[in-house]
């Protein structure tokens, strides 16, 4: 190598502008639970019930009870400090880890239940946590389809598309064979269908992606909705009977207090979510396929120059992408034991896309950021149960407004596959 | 292995890329393929490389016909390319880039890194390369990323490697280490076909030359054939490479950037506290390696990027705060780098891209009308001033060749009275009769009073036009020097010496490179 100069030091002075934007975040949470939550939050001599215990625990975990107004008051001063040593740090043009934001956003959350929690006085953590894991469920499913198709080049806006065809068959099929594992099988076809048809548009006759994939939407919802209102509704003890995937616990497992109801008394969806998030993971960063997926994702034309079929592996990535997000359809139907009912996958397609970018395209950051939205989700619906304060409908507006935040750029720099949605080769 | 090409055509639609061309690479051979910018050369190499099919001809090994469906083929039969754009993936490792399409697995699909690591190590210790297999592609520079290609060929056994423009980003002292890591490979029984168009390489390497012309094969040469020899053959007729020019006449400095500095996202530093300034009458050439801050340096000064300190003076006034609308209409002339999304609108007319900036002003336009048979009588004489070849001024401008659309581009901003010119790498993609014409207009705006900054990569470029060269490595100055400063301090400078070290290292014989010395003996 010739000589080169070191690495360039700054010669001028110049200094990036302070970054306010989390710190005013910080300030604006803090102050709200110092003074809304706390000091005028009403709770004064209340108090607030945390309940961990459910009925099958080897030992139960004892309620915690805290005082509503001072823990508020606490929380909020806390919040407050820290939202003064994140704006001190940003003037010293630096940032904290990782931890500041998840501390503070578990304080807050913390607060925020204590000040709920105040007039019902009970906040059962438990089935808040296995709920949001449940609602987590088709968010996880559709975030690991986006991926998979993502990294090799496909976007996929079909995944919404993709949950209703999975509930829609998995039902069909779980009730006309009266067998809720015959639904199971059936979900992955669904979603693979829908898949064909999006492979089959974008790299045969390249049609826009995000186009083709909102296309696609609209016709499984229309045909969905066809299929329910003429065949569905006219015979529904045959087509749409609820079928329901039992829970199975896992011995041992299942016993832990708290973690066990949460994580190992489940469906089996479940824990084939678990498998498919550990296989998806593993063969993207240490494998020879993920290593491909990768290539054809990033610069396709790298790959074909040693010999890499582009788009047959994009069809086939794709189309294993549909299935997995088809399994994740069928838990609206046989994976929570209701009937198919129409245009159920109701967006959550599109908040799974949301989770995939907030998870910058990892399958470890997808599900926790798929996770947080689910818990946003549960959140809302337990809160508006019990009869808190807040109404039930801002509530339910909470994942949405979590979803906005993270995907307006709170997460960082992220950078998408460098080849999405761009088609490969001779039209 | 011995490789021939025989009767190779290769059309894309009437276009005829590669017209029987024939091609003889004997075993450790270095076979340059000389031709100009659209000549060919890439459309026979990845004819060669599987990656398109021809019409008519094949492809002979040891002399049996194959056929290549696709690359992989190619690299089966043993023949290597480095494509001139890198195909290397930039999040991946130096690792997982070479083990692509070939990865060593632990069964189940699984790859084995660890092997991967060891094929890089030891390819790169057989050669003398230093590079560490866990290296990101992005962060390597250009030099160390073609390495990293070659290492990739040689790692399936190569026997003819392919080097598609190999030296268009490098400096000339990284280039002479490529001509080293060619003779090695040569010595090793390895066939090069080596594509250029800069002729003082093909002399320095070559054993035999092929020169390619609007897609035939126009002759062979030997390499110690003269630069202009080899020149006529390229272009088929007599060409100067050089421009007689006056003797510059400077006047004041009427341009100056002062402690400009732009810095990109994530922090990084684009331009480091640039300073310099132009005098009217002078042409002052930016060298570098591509992306060492010369693009960023025209597009501040034009306001398309915003600095976040310095000034930009012209005729005494600070730039800072205007428009780029009102820059150009304050005199500046801008010649993009990328004629294709920053010059030109290819599907507009040509008459309509020679207003592009200067559709609502007068002449063009009058209130709130365009006055169309201005533009159209305005066109035809910068057509007929500019000596644009073409069939209509209304056809749209994707239908003429590079270099004419290069014109048009000129004639655009150079129609108009200027102030300043900033024209980056004017001559890319543009024919050699064409160069000499773009570099007489700009010596003639040059002469007429306009201080010139030009962006090029291209030292021969740097050299016919500069009355002065100022180098940039990393967004940094890395000096002014005068125009008779030798090729290889220029070299030293590019890869960030300053310019006292430079000229001591080269005069004590230590840094001076071969094409050089062989050039001066």
């Amino acid at each position: 190598m010739t000589t080169a100069a070191a690495t360039p030091q700054l010669t001028a002075d110049l200094r990036a502008p302070i970054d306010w934007k989390l710190p005013v975040v910080y300030a604006v949470l803090g102050v709200l639970t110092l003074f809304g939550f706390g000091l005028f939050g009403g709770a004064a001599g209340r108090h607030t019930v945390f309940s961990f215990s459910t009925g099958r625990d080897f030992f139960s975990v004892p309620d915690l009870t805290v005082s509503s107004w001072p823990t508020a008051v606490g929380a909020g001063i806390v919040l407050v400090m820290m939202a003064a040593a994140a704006a001190w740090l940003a003037t010293r043009r630096e940032k904290p880890g990782v931890w500041f934001p998840v501390v503070y956003g578990l304080l807050f959350l913390f607060a925020f239940l204590t000040w709920a929690g105040a007039d019902t006085g009970r906040i059962p953590v438990t089935p808040l946590l296995a709920g949001a894991l449940a609602l987590s469920v088709p968010l996880i499913f559709g975030a690991m389809c986006g991926l998979v198709g993502e990294r090799s080049g496909i976007i996929n806006i079909a995944i919404e598309g993709q949950l209703l065809a999975g509930a829609f068959l998995a039902a069909v099929v779980a009730s006309a064979l009266r067998n809720p594992y015959a639904g199971l099988v059936a979900a992955p076809i669904a979603g693979a269908l829908v898949a064909v048809l999006l492979t089959f548009f974008a790299i045969r006759y390249w049609v826009d992606q995000i186009i083709i994939g909102v296309v696609l939407n609209v016709l499984v919802v229309g045909l969905t909705n066809f299929l329910f209102s003429t065949v569905l509704t006219a015979n529904p003890e045959t087509w749409n009977a609820r079928q329901s995937l039992p829970t199975v616990p896992i011995p041992l497992l299942a016993d832990i207090p708290v973690i066990g109801p949460v994580f190992f008394n489940q469906t089996i969806l479940v824990y084939l979510m678990y498998a498919a998030v550990a296989v998806i993971h593993v063969l993207l960063f240490h494998s020879r396929w993920g290593l491909r997926t990768r290539a054809i994702g990033e610069h396709p034309k790298a790959a074909d120059t040693v010999g890499i079929r582009v788009n047959r592996s994009r069809v086939v990535n794709t189309l294993i992408a549909g299935g997995i997000a088809g399994l994740g359809g069928a838990f609206f139907t046989i994976g929570s034991g209701l009937a198919f009912g129409k245009e159920m996958s109701a967006g959550q397609g599109y908040i799974a896309l949301a989770a995939m970018i907030l998870g910058k395209w990892s399958p470890m950051g997808a599900v926790a950021a798929a996770l947080l939205f689910g818990f946003a989700r549960n959140l809302g619906n337990t809160l508006s149960t019990m009869g808190t304060p807040v109404p039930s409908d801002l509530l339910l507006m909470l994942p949405y407004i979590v979803t906005i935040f993270a995907v307006a750029g709170f997460v960082g720099r992220v950078r998408p596959p460098a080849a999405a949605g761009k088609p490969y080769g001779a039209q | 292995m011995k490789l021939e090409l025989s009767g190779i055509t290769k059309r894309f639609g009437s276009f005829t890329a590669n017209d029987s061309i024939d091609l003889v690479v004997t075993p450790g051979e270095i076979h340059a393929l000389l031709g100009e910018n659209g000549a060919g050369k890439s459309t026979l190499m990845n004819v060669l490389y599987g990656l398109y099919a021809p019409e008519e001809g094949e492809i002979l090994i040891d002399g049996r016909a194959v056929r290549f469906s696709g690359p992989g083929d190619a690299v089966a039969a043993g023949i290597g390319m480095v494509h001139q754009h890198f195909m290397l993936v930039p999040v991946f490792t130096v690792a997982e880039s070479v083990a692509l399409g070939y990865e060593p697995t632990r069964g189940a699909g699984m790859m084995d890194l660890a092997e991967a690591r060891r094929k890089v190590e030891e390819i790169s210790a057989r050669f003398g390369f230093s590079i560490d297999p866990d290296a990101v592609i992005e962060d390597l520079p250009v030099g160390a990323q073609q390495r990293v290609e070659i290492i990739k060929a040689l790692s399936r056994d190569a026997e003819v490697l392919i080097l598609d423009e190999p030296t268009a980003v490098l400096t000339p002292q990284e280039t002479d280490e490529l001509i080293g890591i060619m003779r090695q490979l040569k010595e090793r029984g390895t066939s090069i076909v080596f594509i250029t168009h800069k002729l003082r390489e093909v002399k320095a390497i070559a054993d035999e030359i092929t020169v390619i012309r609007r897609g035939r094969v126009v002759g062979q040469a030997a390499p110690e054939s003269t630069e202009s020899e080899l020149a006529g053959l390229m272009v088929g007729r007599e060409v100067h490479l050089t421009t007689d020019k006056e003797a510059p006449e400077p006047g004041d400095a009427t341009f100056s950037v002062e402690n400009l500095t732009v810095v990109g996202g994530g922090e990084s530093v684009l331009l480091d506290d640039v300073s310099f300034s132009v005098r009217r009458g002078e042409v002052l050439a930016i060298a570098g390696v591509d992306g060492n801050g010369q693009s960023e340096l025209a597009e501040a000064i034009l306001g398309l990027v915003a600095p976040r300190t310095g000034r930009i003076v012209l005729d005494g006034r600070d730039l800072g705060e205007r428009s780029v609308k009102e820059r150009l209409r304050a005199g500046i002339g801008f010649v993009p780098e990328d004629r294709s999304t920053d010059g030109v609108i290819a599907g507009f007319a040509i008459r309509e891209n020679m207003i592009l900036d200067l559709y609502d002003a007068e002449p063009y336009a009058k209130g709130l009308s365009m006055r169309p048979a201005v533009v159209r009588t305005e066109g035809e004489k910068k057509v007929e001033e500019f000596d644009i070849r073409l069939s209509s001024i209304d056809h749209p401008i994707s239908t003429l060749s590079g270099g004419n659309q290069q014109k048009v581009v000129l004639a655009r901003e150079l129609g108009r009275p200027l102030r300043l010119l900033v024209a980056s790498q004017p001559t890319r993609g543009v024919d050699v009769g064409s160069i000499e014409f773009v570099h007489r207009r700009i010596i003639a705006e040059r002469d007429a009073g306009t201080p010139c900054v030009i962006v090029s990569t291209e030292l021969d470029e740097v050299y016919n036009l500069a009355d002065r060269i100022a180098v940039m490595y990393k967004g940094r100055l890395v000096g002014i020097v005068p125009p008779d400063t030798p090729r290889d301090v220029l070299g030293l400078m590019m890869a960030g010496v300053p310019e006292d070290e430079a000229l001591a290292r080269v005069e004590s014989g230590e840094d001076a490179t071969e094409i050089s010395a062989a050039e001066e003996a």
